[in-house]
């Protein structure tokens, strides 16, 4: 009986593969890598590139992924592959992005936040929902 | 007869709006599957990163992560608060702020004060209007969102923690129960929960490349993103069934509604009949 694997690639918008496979070329970080059953446990970062798997017929899969991180145990590997491509400095872009969006939004209002005004208009709306259900109910 | 012409022109326009909310109705319980189908798609991920979690609790890297020791003070907190961008949905929104305020006026008794992501446009429009401190903000997600749009405003957060404005994070957002029901949810998302408290059997260790700071690093970002990025597919499977249901009683509504103004027409109707027919009579026994 030929050696066998699990392996999962993954990306967290999708499941891209699952399946038994004996070889797996993933693009780690300072090299590709090749995975056979029985490698020592492994966890290593990847950087954009291709992963090949083969499959017990000698077929060859292979798949693009946007970086991310390889980990292997000895039977069984997860590719765990990012959607977006990753730098530090395009995350940090994404980062002020998001904080200016917020900034414009508070800009004309002061910082005290009236948590009891807050509380009271939501127990208004949620008596407002409540209410219409009954009514709903008594129909 | 002067009411009978109103009336048919408002069962006109009721039947109109009944038409609208029958064919949102339909487009939201499509959309409901589609977001279904996203919300199944994206649960490997979450579940194989934990793993590696688990499988990384057992081996004992020499490198411990900030995400998993808990802080002794808690001085201020953050909140991702995951909302839809548009509203004709129920009381989904309301009853998640309201399971938010509540935990948040709780901290704020304890002179605990509190930063807000916002994601999506009616948690954006809820928390600014209660002047809360909205550090960040994302919107015009979609229906089908995409990671990329969700990192900046979850670093904010995150960078928030790591260099020691916020002490802990909290995520909250609607959890899909089934498509008549939502229950809103707080999470603790920082620090990590339940992952990391399994009993060590045996030592071993992960060959590291190129070096285990980074890798735990990265491991720990995705993980947090891959929860945020859940919960907010999750949301939108939310939105849409909540939309669905809302819109399918308010066609009903609409229905009872043009029945009941159907018997009032039918009866001016049949009133102005009769006074014609009596008018007539009395008229002949006149001459």
């Amino acid at each position: 009986m030929s050696m066998t694997m699990h392996v999962d690639i993954v990306s967290a918008e999708i499941e891209i593969f699952s399946g038994t496979i004996t070889e797996l070329y993933a693009p780690a970080e300072m090299g590709e890598v090749g995975i056979m059953p029985r490698h020592a446990p492994l966890l290593a970062k990847m950087k954009p590139g291709e992963v090949r798997v083969v499959d017990q017929h000698g077929e060859t899969q292979s798949f693009y992924v946007n970086g991310g991180i390889l980990e292997v145990q000895p039977h069984v590997v997860t590719v765990l592959s990012d959607t977006a491509i990753r730098a530090h400095d395009l995350d940090e872009t994404a980062a002020l992005a998001a904080k200016a969006r917020a900034e414009a939004a508070m800009a004309d209002k002061k910082t005290e936040y009236d948590y009891a005004r807050a509380k009271a208009e939501l127990v208004e709306a949620v008596a407002q929902i409540e209410t219409i259900k009954k009514l709903r109910k008594r129909k | 007869m002067a009411g009978a012409k109103e009336i048919r022109s408002k069962i006109g326009s009721v039947k109109n709006t009944q038409k609208i909310t029958k064919a949102m109705e339909m487009v939201a319980a499509s959309k409901m599957r589609k977001a279904q189908d996203r919300m199944h798609a994206a649960r490997p991920y979450a579940d194989k990163i934990n793993t590696v979690l688990v499988h990384l609790s057992q081996a004992h890297p020499e490198y411990k992560h900030p995400y998993l020791s808990e802080r002794e003070e808690v001085k201020r907190v953050g909140y991702i608060v995951v909302s839809t961008d548009r509203g004709l949905c129920g009381g989904l929104n309301t009853n998640m702020f309201k399971a938010a305020v509540t935990e948040m006026a709780d901290w704020d008794e304890k002179d605990v004060e509190i930063d807000v992501c916002a994601i999506g446009k009616k948690a954006i429009g809820f928390f600014s209007r209660f002047k809360a401190k909205v550090v960040a903000e994302a919107s015009h997600l979609g229906d089908s969102p995409s990671m990329e749009e969700l990192i900046g405003a979850v670093k904010v957060m995150l960078d928030a923690y790591d260099e020691g404005r916020i002490d802990r994070l909290y995520l909250v957002s609607n959890n899909f129960v089934n498509t008549m029901t939502q229950a809103p949810s707080v999470q603790q998302l920082i620090p990590v929960k339940g992952v990391m408290d399994e009993e060590l059997t045996h030592h071993w260790d992960y060959i590291y490349e190129p070096e285990s700071k980074p890798i735990i690093d990265g491991l720990m970002l995705r993980f947090i993103e891959s929860q945020v990025y859940r919960s907010v597919v999750e949301n939108i499977a939310c939105e849409m069934s909540a939309r669905m249901m809302a819109m399918k009683s308010a066609t009903d509504n609409a229905g009872e509604i043009i029945k009941e103004l159907q018997t009032i027409y039918n009866k001016a109707r049949q009133a102005a009949i009769t006074q014609e027919i009596s008018e007539i009579v009395s008229g002949a026994a006149a001459v």
